[in-house]
């Protein structure tokens, strides 16, 4: 004992405080636990490492995985991380603080979450934002269950099949438990024209699974005449210049921050983000900041209109989420503070530009055909492939390439980022044309 | 710390920016249909802009690494800074990424299962929850899978003690549950005769923590599980109260059926100011079957989080591992004694990780609201306060195992002096904090008339 780093008791330290106690070993402190529950076996865990063995060990882990020039979107986007974000992240102020329950030695969290939520009502055109969810299908989940809750009795959500298959994944999830019914449909101007007396909310992507920037002229007000909320699911960074939610008259926005310059990192941790129309204000779930003074005037800012939460309402909370992904956000905030307006519409006209690049370069190659012609995409596209997919990832893989991922339906998407140079896109067309396929 | 009064937005000037990009894009623009039409405002500013604004903002900011935080039920113990070293050679890996190419990332997930699994007594675990709540939810989907599973559909109650968290009723609400409340003693214990009568096919389970949230280990939790068990229901174990048996003793051994982990308590993962966190759920054998049916986030968890906690149990090791909950109960324990004083200790035995304080012995007029902010002067984080509800000046304070006796030291001698101030001059209290950078704010025009967002008027 002693020889510890992260234990600072020194024997005497114990001692002098069992003394305290009036008990005599550690083990005593334990003596209303019965004893066959205490454990006597020693754990089988591997010996204490030092630090040089903990980085070693994960070093051999990181050189088993293989890097990959990804050309692959699918809800995960590999956008640069500007050098700035991960220094400020990893600020200790920041990164060891938790939820902002002082408020006042809390002012620093509280302010960079109110910027997140300016940020994310200015990308989305919305009202209100909430200080952030777990990822973006999560958020989705949320918006399903906030639909039923602004209308009351209503039960139906009409879901598009032309979501990310994760979101229609754990919207399923969600609804199976909440007694939620939901619909999936490629056909939703149809399905809310039926008329079902029960809709609640639709949920529509912004840019589809196949990333096709979609249209919802005349959705909102289908969905508003049935009394019901029309929820859209969108990639924040594009977000800078298709449609908004807003704009097509949505109710509810949510999607995930991950595209705002958060590594791909095997799936996490991203932030999912949500956003309403001020009139469903107290139904949104989780945390909200809002600006107020202190007794001496200063601007201050605390977390508010807490009632809607578990820790004061229980279980008639508008949701269970406690802690979410406030790091995250931050760095989503500096992301967006760096880039600003002009940097985010430069950064999808480059991504624009290059995955036509290379989507009209593998059509040449005579071994796709297009399944969309004409309709428009920003940085994801699907294209049907006219060779055996299964040899075609093999034979990308192999070259260093994850790309041309396979969807139900049999064509493979690609994404091209601003990481994916023009030299990576010939590379990637040339492998593709001259492969034995 | 030092009041610093800008958001980002004020510091935008048209035509700066702080962006580096390839180039292109030049002939590509965006009109038409399905373009956006509304202008976009975000700052416009340069690179040492952004970096002395967050800077700024982050010295009005209290974290582990600024002094002690003895937040209750959170586990604030330190952040070991190895832990984030090796998470950025992670960073590339796209989540659909065949298994193939990401065999270092899947054995972490590997290692990790089989720790857990050991540490807990639970056969397998799911990385999938992003949070404790979220885990809450998960293992309650669990739950509800064994018995759909049987075609026990009826069971559609779950019992949750007075004591608990306020996540374990809206986490079985949000999954369609009915919450039953089972009351607590006078001692502070689930009160085993009150539970008997809630029993029957209608219950789907229990959710309790233990030790609870008054910090009490539930000794009667063999009895417990018995009678839950013999009515059909299972028993949830919420982790977030782990930290003191974390090496002594294992859920899964006192009849647990399924559980969440908070990695960012027990294993020592950055808070980041409310998340990201990770959630991970245990299960016994016999709900090993479900474990992979509910599918409650994008890819695979928080992976970033289960890398750091990873890198905390190879650096603890079989050896000190069995030291982490002792140590963490020793501290308690001598907190608890050195102050008791002089603040109320409505339950005076033996504690585990936390206890719970119903304010002053002497109030002399001052609240726990008071003693909490006035804490903030002394250059410590306040425990958490009015939780549990059971008491209503309720101080609940959790020390952990990373801190050293002269900061416990210095933290009784704050707790003391505060009591004395509170005899002497309450007024000092109630207008606390002084030293802070900013003072009690507003909280109610916060709430009647909300500001959310920045606007440039």
């Amino acid at each position: 004992m002693g020889t510890f780093a992260y234990f600072p008791h020194t024997p005497e330290d114990i001692k002098v405080m069992l003394e305290r106690i009036g008990v005599a070993s550690l083990d005593e402190l334990y003596a209303d636990v019965p004893a066959e529950f205490i454990r006597k076996e020693e754990y089988e865990l591997p010996s204490a490492k030092s630090e040089e063995e903990v980085r070693a060990w994960f070093e051999g882990l990181a050189s088993k995985n293989t890097r990959l020039k990804v050309f692959v979107g699918q809800g995960a986007y590999d956008h640069y991380t500007p050098s700035v974000i991960p220094y400020i992240t990893s600020r200790s102020e920041f990164l060891t603080a938790y939820t902002p329950y002082q408020c006042e030695i809390s002012q620093g969290t509280l302010r960079y979450i109110f910027e997140w939520q300016s940020m994310i009502c200015a990308l989305t055109g919305l009202d209100v934002a909430n200080a952030s969810m777990y990822d973006g299908p999560t958020a989705a989940a949320e918006a399903m269950r906030m639909c039923v809750a602004c209308t009351r009795k209503r039960n139906t959500v009409v879901a598009s099949s032309l979501l990310l298959p994760n979101v229609l994944a754990t919207l399923r999830t969600y609804a199976r438990y909440s007694g939620i019914n939901l619909v999936e449909t490629a056909e939703v101007y149809e399905a809310v024209a039926e008329g079902t007396l029960d809709l609640a909310g639709v949920i529509v992507p912004s840019i589809n699974r196949f990333g096709i920037v979609e249209s919802h002229k005349g959705l909102s007000g289908l969905v508003h005449e049935m009394g019901a909320l029309l929820v859209e699911y969108c990639d924040p960074s594009a977000l800078a210049v298709v449609k908004t939610p807003a704009e097509w008259g949505a109710d509810i926005a949510v999607g995930d921050g991950q595209s705002l310059g958060i590594p791909l990192c095997y799936g996490g941790p991203y932030v999912g983000f949500m956003a309403c129309r001020s009139e469903w204000m107290r139904k949104l779930p989780g945390r909200i900041v809002g600006q107020t003074a202190d007794a001496q005037g200063r601007r201050s800012f605390v977390l508010t209109l807490q009632a809607r939460e578990q820790h004061i309402r229980r279980e008639k909370a508008t949701s269970n989420i406690c802690s979410n992904e406030s790091l995250m956000a931050l760095w989503c905030t500096v992301y967006l503070s760096l880039m600003g307006p002009e940097g985010m519409r430069k950064l999808n006209a480059i991504c624009y530009e290059r995955s036509h690049r290379l989507h009209d370069a593998l059509l040449e190659t005579g071994r796709f055909e297009d399944p969309f012609e004409g309709r428009t995409f920003l940085k994801e596209f699907a294209l049907k492939p006219l060779c055996d997919v299964a040899k075609l990832q093999q034979v990308l893989l192999d070259a260093g390439f994850f790309a041309a991922l396979p969807t139900p339906e049999g064509y493979v998407t690609f994404c091209v980022t601003e990481r994916r140079s023009d030299e990576d896109i010939d590379a990637l067309v040339k492998i593709i044309k001259e492969a034995a396929l | 710390m030092r009041y610093y009064d800008r958001l980002i937005f004020e510091l935008s000037r048209p035509g700066r920016s702080g962006y580096s990009l390839p180039g292109g894009g030049e002939s590509v623009n965006f009109e038409g249909g399905l373009w956006r039409e509304s202008s976009l405002v975000l700052p416009e500013v340069s690179e040492v802009d952004v970096v002395r604004h967050y800077t700024n903002l982050s010295q009005m900011n209290f974290g582990v690494d600024t002094g002690f935080y003895p937040l209750g039920s959170c586990t604030m113990k330190y952040n070991p800074k190895i832990n984030e070293e090796i998470v950025p050679a992670f960073n590339a890996l796209h989540p659909l990424q065949p298994e193939s190419t990401v065999q270092g990332a899947r054995e972490v997930l590997d290692f990790m299962d089989k720790a857990l699994a050991e540490i807990t007594g639970m056969k397998h675990f799911t990385f999938l929850p992003c949070a404790g709540a979220h885990g809450e939810l998960t293992g309650l989907m669990l739950m509800r899978e064994y018995h759909f599973s049987r075609g026990d559909t009826a069971r559609t109650k779950i019992i949750v003690p007075d004591s608990a968290h306020g996540t374990n009723p809206a986490s079985a609400a949000v999954c369609g549950l009915d919450v039953v409340v089972v009351k607590s003693r006078p001692d502070g214990l689930v009160d085993v005769e009150d539970l008997k009568p809630l029993l029957g096919p209608d219950i789907a389970g229990i959710m309790m923590t233990n030790p609870n949230t008054l910090g009490l280990f539930e000794r009667d939790i063999k009895e417990i599980a018995a009678l839950v068990h013999e009515c059909g229901g299972l028993l949830y174990y919420d982790g977030a109260n782990m930290n003191p048996l974390l090496g002594v003793v294992r859920p899964g051994d006192m009849g647990f059926d399924i559980m969440h982990l908070n990695l960012h308590k027990t294993f020592s993962t950055p808070h980041g100011g409310g998340g990201p966190g990770s959630g991970p759920v245990g299960v016994a054998e016999k709900l090993v079957p479900f474990l992979e049916k509910p599918r409650v986030s994008g890819f695979h968890g928080n992976f970033g989080v289960i890398l750091r906690a990873c890198a905390y149990i190879l650096s603890l090791g079989r050896e000190n591992i069995k030291l982490a909950g002792r140590l963490s109960t020793l501290a308690a324990n001598y907190v608890k004694e050195s102050l008791k004083d002089c603040y109320k200790l409505p339950i005076g035995t033996v504690c585990k990780h936390e206890f719970v304080f119903d304010g002053l012995s002497e109030p002399n007029g001052v609240s726990t609201l008071d003693v909490a902010k006035r804490l903030l002067d002394y250059g410590f984080h306040a425990p958490t306060i009015y939780f549990p509800l059971l008491f209503h000046q309720a101080i609940m304070i959790e020390p952990t195992e990373t801190e050293s006796l002269q900061t416990l030291d210095a933290f009784i001698e704050a707790m003391r002096s505060i009591a004395e101030e509170a005899k002497r001059d309450p007024e000092l209290l109630h207008s606390a904090p002084h030293n802070a950078p900013i003072g009690r704010p507003d909280e109610t025009t916060a709430a009647r008339q909300p500001v959310l967002k920045y606007s440039a008027e």
